[in-house]
């Protein structure tokens, strides 16, 4: 019998993630994986960040953890995408080589001493007392002991792979699904449902007709997405970007028999947002084709997604769908695309430690809670890595405030509405994005998670610099220009008289950084990262002003707590339907239950005054 | 939000002041059912009209032959057990049964609103409704029946809904482009919803130009303003019908505002006496005179007793008053009307020009009427969409908060409507 403090069963990014956060925390960890060789694999398509995600991964970042410097360690391919709108929307996103990620994520695990991997199947949970879990057993009788265990799963519950119409038992392709887990997942009582997810066929490079089709560059710039990355470390190559076109949808068309989506035989919902290639066909035929995106997997590798056409019609389908694609005509396919069906945990039976409410000391992260993506599994990992080393050293609750962060948009988002379709990071979700930019992540987590015993040292003392040269820099933005100043420089600053600091200028669209930096030159010394993050903080300061207000409004509602024993059921006045969606939510606060979908003031302070009454 | 409402249960005279033809009795709460039988002896089928006997549970003595009704909850006005005693609209038997059902343990009288307040707490009613409820309660004229009709009917909430229904068709558009940039299913071009935007500004604005409702639940609100002893009581008194206000000829006697409601020509007017306007040492006049001039500010007419020449405000009909005096014959060019208190002169005028006037700043019928609180929303709202710019983020943002504030008024919110128009409009996803 081995003794941790915290065990995290799946080697993926949630997993990974989660057991870097809790061995950062100082707990003790084991990660318990199938196979060691895929930690850090990169099951669906081999790029990291975007709209939303970027931001994700920034946060994660902010924490010290692990997925940003693994893609950058990675990236072959960058993209800033939004980058002519602004930038609180621009996301970061790069294509990684494989076999580079995977070696960057085992290289980052292996080099902390708290980290220790157990190869094997976690086989069934351990319980001390009925609610609450003291450890796992294995597949091969092994038992490994510790207070918090965070399941990071991903696919493998139940999984089942459909290739056509021929279904087989699997998490991905060649491995294994976990099947003994899910049954008892289902008899503690958590709440179980089934999702789908698909991906494309893998395609041999080589077999490819580059020049029949348009390259996009990778981008000049020479951002990273970690800030402990100095710079880009690999040669960049371009991606391709084809069509379908109105021959490859007659060939789905005439096909559509032989679909398991469209047959029935997939119960799971799939994500709207990531449809497969025949139902774009098929709910908007009008369509004369769809890009179609082709990333290379790797630096060595000569195996090309192509992004666009996830598919799970049979084999001989998706050979003739592909050849009709211009480019494409004589390619040959490595990998069939599949689609995916697993069970997966109503998170609303989470609570936003993402700690089951049933069972102390069990913590969820990833596709286990419906979601989809690396930077949403990295994202709760972090979450519950955190959490679960805090629970073994009878720490206190670490909670991410949606107002603060994209984490805590999705694990509110998560744990208070659970989810219909695989749920993925979009920057509508968070309503106060202006203030939630990728490119002040650190500002806004970094000081907290040093006060948690999050961040290592080398970032520690990153973050305690950086702080200092922002704030050198705000002193220097803090100086009083009158607008004759202002408008010297060209700057239409509408015939406004008044005196302002430069910080305050900022807000006048036309007031350029280059006026700024003849204005006041001493900001050329500041670290153009700095200098950037505070004109974009100056661009947005009056919505961002107007938000903190709505803010203070919401945290007067957070400031009351629910009893976790509330009977809902015995408030006049609250509709069925209501009383059933904040039982299976079970909003800890106020404000937490007025965002849960259909619950009106009225409804609300019905459950105030119960609550008050209570309490008298 | 203080008051037990899930506990206690409540009545209340919910018709008019008798005497009347009818007056109805409402009880609502967990012993309306209890109420209504230990008053009539055994229970109605729910939601029919039955004839009964009401006897006082004291002596047994029969109080009136009423029509009563049962709704059992939930599906009642208020979501809870609600009786209706339909009385003969008798001061006396009213006050009978009031004090009968006063005497039944767990039953008090209701506080003004307490039965809306209710219906919008168990979700009977969004809240815009619950406003234009609270008014019908109130209401006292035609005119205003039929205006809190249209609320309760939830014309209000359907015209919200419609708005929302449109930012949200805008936000969409805007949203796809920024979340889903390397798409080319979603045209990156300048957004079309500017003239859908345009559109809802006008008409958000056009519905706040109507008339707010307090002023056709409160009435009109006259001042009557002016120096000291410019005869403003002896006016008051006249208007009002009743010696209201104490009219001496010692200036400063009125220190204090001093409100009566009265009807005339079919209308709600408010009229308030206020102190002479003067400088003046002592603290207590003082006082009145900052409340005159508060009073002012608010009104939605002035009479002006005073110089026409002191007074430009376009709110104000200038009197010429006191005409019937000997000095002051002739009347001022600038002023309005000569009128005169004593004597009457020009007074049915006055009536007159206030019921013109009146009219124009009351809804008309049909119209929908705004309370503050709604008028505060709409308003937040157009000042949202005023400031959409250029930049797309700004954009989304103004749409953002002009949606939060009408979710303010239909309680409604999230971003599902929101995601369900992109996916439904847009072929998303690789």
């Amino acid at each position: 019998m081995a003794k941790f403090d915290v065990l995290v069963v799946g080697g993926g990014h949630a997993g990974c993630e989660a057991a870097a956060a809790a061995a950062r925390m100082g707990a003790c960890v084991a990660l318990v994986t199938m196979r060691r060789d895929q930690i850090g694999a990169m099951s669906c398509n081999p790029a990291i960040g975007g709209l939303g995600k970027g931001h994700l991964v920034r946060e994660v970042d902010a924490f010290d953890g692990i997925i940003a410097r693994a893609a950058d360690a990675a990236a072959i391919h960058y993209r800033m995408l939004n980058s002519s709108k602004g930038t609180a929307v621009q996301g970061p996103r790069v294509q990684a080589d494989r076999a580079l990620f995977r070696t960057a994520v085992q290289a980052q695990l292996d080099a902390e001493p708290n980290i220790t991997i157990a190869e094997g199947e976690a086989a069934e949970l351990l319980f001390g007392e009925p609610d609450s879990i003291c450890g796992l057993r294995l597949g091969d009788g092994r038992e490994l002991h510790a207070a918090a265990v965070v399941l990071a799963t991903g696919t493998f519950l139940n999984g089942k792979l459909h290739f056509g119409m021929t279904a087989c038992a699997g998490g991905r392709v060649g491995e294994e699904p976990s099947v003994g887990m899910a049954q008892q997942l289902r008899a503690i009582g958590l709440p179980i449902a089934r999702l789908k997810t698909g991906t494309p066929p893998r395609l041999d490079g080589r077999t490819i007709d580059w020049a029949a089709v348009e390259m996009q560059p990778s981008d000049e710039d020479r951002w990273t997405f970690s800030s402990g990355t100095e710079r880009r470390v690999n040669p960049e190559i371009a991606c391709g970007i084809t069509r379908t076109n109105t021959d490859t949808h007659r060939i789905i068309r005439d096909s559509l028999d032989r679909s398991p989506l469209f047959a029935g035989i997939i119960e799971g919902q799939g994500p709207r947002y990531c449809p497969s290639i025949e139902d774009k066909v098929v709910r908007f035929g009008d369509r004369e084709g769809h890009q179609v995106f082709l990333e290379p997997e790797g630096l060595r590798d000569h195996l090309v997604y192509p992004n666009g056409i996830s598919t799970s019609l049979p084999v001989d389908v998706q050979e003739k769908l592909v050849r009709s694609i211009a480019g494409l005509e004589q390619v040959e396919i490595v990998q069939p695309g599949y689609a995916v069906e697993y069970d997966h945990i109503d998170p609303r039976a989470l609570d936003p430690t993402l700690s089951t409410r049933a069972v102390r000391g069990l913590y969820c992260a990833g596709q286990i809670n419906g979601t989809t993506g690396y930077e949403e599994a990295a994202a709760q990992g972090l979450v519950a890595g955190l959490n679960a080393a805090a629970y073994a050293s009878g720490g206190s609750e670490i909670i991410f405030d949606r107002a603060d962060s994209y984490i805590g948009v999705m694990v509110d988002d998560l744990t208070l509405h659970g989810v219909t379709e695989p749920y993925r990071m979009l920057t509508a979700r968070a309503e106060y994005r202006l203030r939630l930019r990728a490119d002040n992540a650190g500002t806004r987590l970094s000081s907290w998670a040093d006060k948690l015993g999050a961040l290592g040292n080398v970032r520690r003392r990153w973050h305690v610099s950086r702080e200092t040269a922002r704030a050198n820099a705000l002193e220097l933005l803090s100086r009083q220009i009158s607008a004759q100043e202002v408008a010297a420089q060209g700057c239409d600053v509408g015939g406004n008289g008044a005196k302002r600091t430069l910080f305050e200028w900022l807000s006048f669209q036309d007031f350029s950084r280059e006026a700024l930096l003849i204005i006041e030159p001493r900001l050329e010394t500041v670290d153009p990262s700095v200098l950037d993050e505070l004109i974009n903080d100056g661009r947005y300061a009056p919505y961002v002003g107007r938000q903190l207000r709505e803010i203070e409004r919401m945290r007067a509602d957070e400031a009351v707590r629910i009893p976790a024993a509330l009977n809902y059921r015995a408030i006049g006045g609250l509709s069925n339907e209501m009383v059933e969606r904040l039982e299976a939510a079970r909003p800890l606060t106020l404000g937490a239950a007025g965002r849960v979908r259909g619950i009106t003031p009225a409804a609300l302070g019905a459950i105030l005054v119960h609550c008050k009454r209570k309490a008298a | 939000m203080t008051h037990g409402f899930a506990d206690d249960t409540i009545f209340a005279l919910s018709t008019g002041q008798p005497p009347a033809a009818i007056a109805v009795i409402r009880i609502s709460g967990r012993r309306a059912q209890e109420a209504l039988e230990t008053l009539s002896g055994s229970l109605p089928e729910p939601r029919h009209a039955t004839l009964t006997a009401l006897r006082d549970p004291a002596d047994g003595a029969v109080l009136d032959r009423a029509l009563t009704l049962l709704f059992p909850a939930p599906n009642s006005a208020t979501g809870e057990d609600l009786a209706e005693l339909h009385l003969h609209g008798g001061r006396a038997v009213v006050a009978a049964v009031e004090r009968a059902l006063s005497g039944i343990e767990g039953l008090r009288r209701a506080e003004p609103g307490e039965f809306t307040r209710r219906a919008f707490a168990n979700g009977r009613i969004d809240l815009a409704e619950a406003e234009g409820l609270g008014d019908l309660l109130t209401a006292e004229t035609e005119g205003q029946r039929r205006n809190a009709m249209a609320l309760a009917d939830g014309t209000l909430s359907r015209a919200v809904r419609r708005w929302r229904a449109e930012l949200i068709d805008a936000a969409a558009a805007i949203e796809a482009r920024i979340d889903f940039a390397d798409e080319d299913d979603v045209p990156d071009g300048d957004s079309g919803g500017a003239a859908e935007i345009a559109r809802l500004r006008a008409e958000i604005s056009d519905m706040l130009r109507a008339p707010p409702a307090e002023r056709l639940r409160d009435g009109v609100r006259v001042v009557i303003a002016g120096p000291p002893n410019a005869g403003k009581s002896t006016l008051f008194n006249l208007l009002v019908g009743r010696a209201a206000a104490i009219a001496t000829p010692i200036a400063g006697t009125t220190r204090d505002l001093i409100e009566y409601p009265v009807q005339f020509g079919g209308l709600p007017f408010i009229f308030i006496d206020s102190a002479g306007l003067r400088d003046t040492e002592d603290s207590v006049e003082r006082i009145g005179v900052d409340r005159a001039r508060d009073a002012i500010a608010a009104a939605d007419i002035i009479l002006w007793m005073g110089d026409p020449d002191e007074c430009a405000l376009t709110t104000a009909i200038r009197l010429h008053a006191r005409a019937d005096m000997s000095d002051r014959q002739i009347a001022h060019p600038q002023s309005d009307l000569a009128v005169s208190a004593t004597t009457g002169t020009g007074i049915e005028k006055l009536r007159a020009m206030l019921v013109s006037r009146g009219t124009s700043l009351l809804p008309r019928e049909g119209e929908i009427a705004l309370s503050g609180r709604q008028r505060a929303a709409m308003s937040d709202c157009l000042a949202a969409l005023d400031q959409i710019g250029s930049d797309i983020l700004l954009q989304a943002e103004s749409l953002r908060s002009a949606r939060a504030s009408l979710d303010r008024l239909t309680g409604e919110g999230g971003i599902e409507p929101l995601l369900d128009a992109i996916f439904s409009r847009f072929c998303i996803g690789k």
